[in-house]
């Protein structure tokens, strides 16, 4: 998700990984072979590939807690075609190198059906290599990059999945929420250059609300770590657009708020899930942070019964915290892994990546999903919306 | 009405520019040493200024006045550490120390507070906007202009009506002479950075006022832009800081107002590049001969 390390690193990585590969590959073979029987026992090893600790154990800790939880209610209700789960998780210390060797050991020593993980999109690339040669599925909950399960040449990672959505869908989601119910007409863009994130969103957004009929009035960009934005919000006003989309992390994004709300700005505001963190609230206030929305995983809030007995039962099993985005995108993973190998009556590896491939309307907390061509998952975004400091569902957009 | 707005907004970042390269200024005019320590000093005034609002909770004020003075002793232990030992050494060597001290501010705060930025309480001063023919002013703006022209009377009084300003200004002007004419000067050059450095603080809390946000790193940028406002305005007068200062915010803010928003830090620095190249001595500055 926001890891902008990953370009940088990919090329060391994919080499590195190639060369583990050669090295191992007569060994790899001989296993991948025989990798379901290993698991034909009376249990189904499913590896935990996460961020545990590290720059973004946040992100990995959120996702080990909602899988453990799905783990746990599979396992007391019988577990999956009446064997349980085993879990073997492993830390891959928010690095690249390491996740690439959590990988390695998960597919050739604990020979485990299907590894969950990592958090970052960066970690996950690390690990598809490895995944694609011992023919175990991968599933990122929050991979968000597209880089994730298509290479950049165009080809498809086969058995790289994500649960989550990618970043340029939640730019097409904000387009359609901006035209559809905020009415919008005349929009501004004021996004990040300096990430690919934002941009991917900026371009998305842009690309939606014109086929839709708007029309971009101004487009406005900045670089992270700047703090005065007034003077090209002065201009954006000028144009007088009836919505701003502002795709970038809540850093700069809270002061944008700020200011643009000090110079008179009362037109919408929206952006992605980069502004998830309560921290914007202080940098903003609440006041101005009125009328701003943004796209995200999910909602807490969300009155769907299915996410109203997920919040029940994980608020019931970690002292009445309540779930968040990576808790609910961890929890769905290991319950999409299972709905895959009963669909596919099997535990080997390339009947599960073909059970995931094939994965048409499956409804779970974070929406009712599908896969594309290339693996991208196709589902519902939720839309929230910032009242008095207090991010309140306001709608679900479906794709 | 939008150009009024822009001149608003120009001239609050300017003001700001303005106080921090005093400080720039007035150190260049008595040692001849850039301080390249001095953002970081603004950094340190914006977290006191941040503690005496959220948890010391003593309002606005006193926290603006406790920046200043927390960051003045902090002035003076650097120059007393760290500079007063290579008042004679060459000035690569001071520029050098300056620049370790700049790193070795910024990385001990983050050592005990962490990198994470903090943002100022919104309700340290009334906030309000006032609408001006359609321009709209906030409080905060008004505030910003209010301290930065209330401190700036205040310096020029210190600088030409008082004895230590006398003494500043000997000193400057010829240091071993002043020091023949019984002008203490290590005092003199001590006050110059107390002085200075209280201004960066004052600084730093209008600083968080007006934009929030503040972090241990948040003093290299606009440190960077009061030495070129400095140096546009003269280095080593008073009056060309203030003036360099307002000019180059409202360049900044012109820049990013005819749409080339991704230009305006490239725009200071090609201030920096031509005023070097066509006139050195800035603005305000002397055209004096370098004696032999």
């Amino acid at each position: 998700m926001k890891n902008n390390n990953l370009k940088k690193y990919g090329a060391l990585i994919v080499s590195s990984a190639l060369l583990l590969g050669t090295l191992t590959a007569c060994g790899a073979k001989d296993e991948s072979s025989n990798s379901g029987a290993s698991s034909g026992g009376d249990t189904i090893k499913v590896g935990l590939n996460l961020e545990l600790s590290g720059n973004v154990a946040s992100y990995g800790t959120g996702i080990a807690k909602g899988a453990e939880l799905a783990i746990k209610e599979i396992n007391d209700a019988g577990g999956i075609d009446g064997k349980k789960i085993e879990t073997v998780k492993i830390d891959n210390k928010s690095e690249n190198s390491e996740a690439t060797s959590a990988a390695m050991k998960l597919a050739t020593q604990e020979k485990v059906v299907a590894q969950i993980g990592s958090a970052t999109s960066g970690n996950t690339v690390a690990a598809v290599q490895v995944a694609n040669q011992n023919k175990m599925p991968i599933i990122s909950p929050s991979g968000t990059s597209p880089t994730v399960t298509v290479n950049d040449d165009g080809s498809v990672n086969e058995y790289a999945f994500r649960t989550c959505f990618i970043d340029p869908f939640q730019g097409k989601i904000a387009a359609n929420f901006a035209s559809n119910d905020l009415k919008a007409k005349n929009v501004a863009i004021f996004s990040d250059s300096s990430s690919d994130y934002a941009k991917g969103l900026a371009e998305a957004f842009k690309k939606q609300i014109e086929a839709n009929g708007g029309k971009v009035v101004a487009e406005e960009s900045y670089v992270a770590k700047d703090t005065d934005f007034k003077s090209t919000l002065t201009r954006l006003k000028s144009k007088n657009p009836d919505f701003i989309y502002v795709p970038g992390y809540y850093e700069e994004v809270g002061l944008i708020v700020k200011q643009a709300r000090a110079i008179g700005i009362e037109a919408p505001m929206m952006g992605g899930d980069g502004w998830d963190s309560p921290k914007i609230v202080e940098l903003a206030g609440a006041d101005a942070l009125n009328n701003t929305y943004f796209t995200n995983h999910y909602s807490a809030e969300d009155p769907d019964e299915k996410i109203q007995k997920f919040v029940k039962a994980f608020k019931a099993a970690n002292d009445d915290k309540s779930p968040d985005a990576f808790n609910a995108l961890g929890y769905d993973s290991v319950y999409w892994l299972k709905d895959a190998i009963e669909r596919a009556g099997s535990t080997k590896g390339e009947d599960i990546q073909k059970a995931l491939a094939d994965t048409k309307d499956l409804s779970l907390v974070t929406g009712t999903f599908s896969v594309d061509k290339e693996h991208n998952t196709i589902k519902s975004a939720t839309v929230l919306e910032f009242k008095d400091g207090k991010q309140v569902f306001k709608t679900k957009v479906e794709p | 009405m939008e150009w009024l707005q822009q001149l608003v907004n120009g001239i609050s970042i300017g003001s700001i520019y303005a106080l921090i390269a005093l400080g720039y200024t007035m150190v260049y005019g008595i040692i001849k040493l850039i301080n390249f320590a001095h953002g970081d000093i603004f950094m340190i005034g914006a977290f006191v200024g941040f503690y005496g609002l959220t948890h010391w909770h003593i309002g606005f004020i006193p926290s603006l006045l406790a920046a200043m003075i927390i960051c003045s002793i902090l002035g003076v232990v650097i120059e007393r550490l760290a500079y007063k030992r290579l008042r004679n050494a060459t000035r690569i060597a001071a520029l050098i120390t300056a620049i370790g001290m700049s790193l070795l501010i910024e990385y001990t705060t983050i050592f005990f507070r962490g990198a994470q930025p903090e943002a100022y309480p919104d309700d340290a001063v009334i906030s309000k906007t006032f609408t001006i023919f359609g321009t709209q002013i906030s409080s905060e703006s008004i505030i910003i202009l209010a301290t930065t022209i209330i401190l700036m009377v205040l310096l020029q009084f210190i600088v030409h009506k008082t004895k230590i300003g006398k003494a500043m200004r000997a000193v400057s002007h010829d240091m071993e002479a002043a020091r023949l004419m019984g002008i203490n000067v290590n005092n003199t050059i001590s006050a110059t950075f107390a002085i200075g450095s209280a201004l960066a603080g004052a600084a730093g809390v209008v600083f968080g006022l007006y934009y929030t946000k503040i972090d241990p790193l948040m003093g290299i940028i606009p440190g960077v832009k009061a030495f070129i406002a400095a140096v546009l305005g003269g280095i080593g007068s008073i009056p060309g800081a203030m003036t360099g200062g307002m000019v180059l915010g409202i360049v900044e803010t012109i820049v990013s107002a005819v749409g080339f928003s991704m230009w305006r830090d490239a725009a200071a620095f090609i201030i920096l590049i031509l005023i070097l190249i066509f006139k050195p001595a800035g603005i305000f500055g002397k055209n004096t001969r370098e004696k032999v």
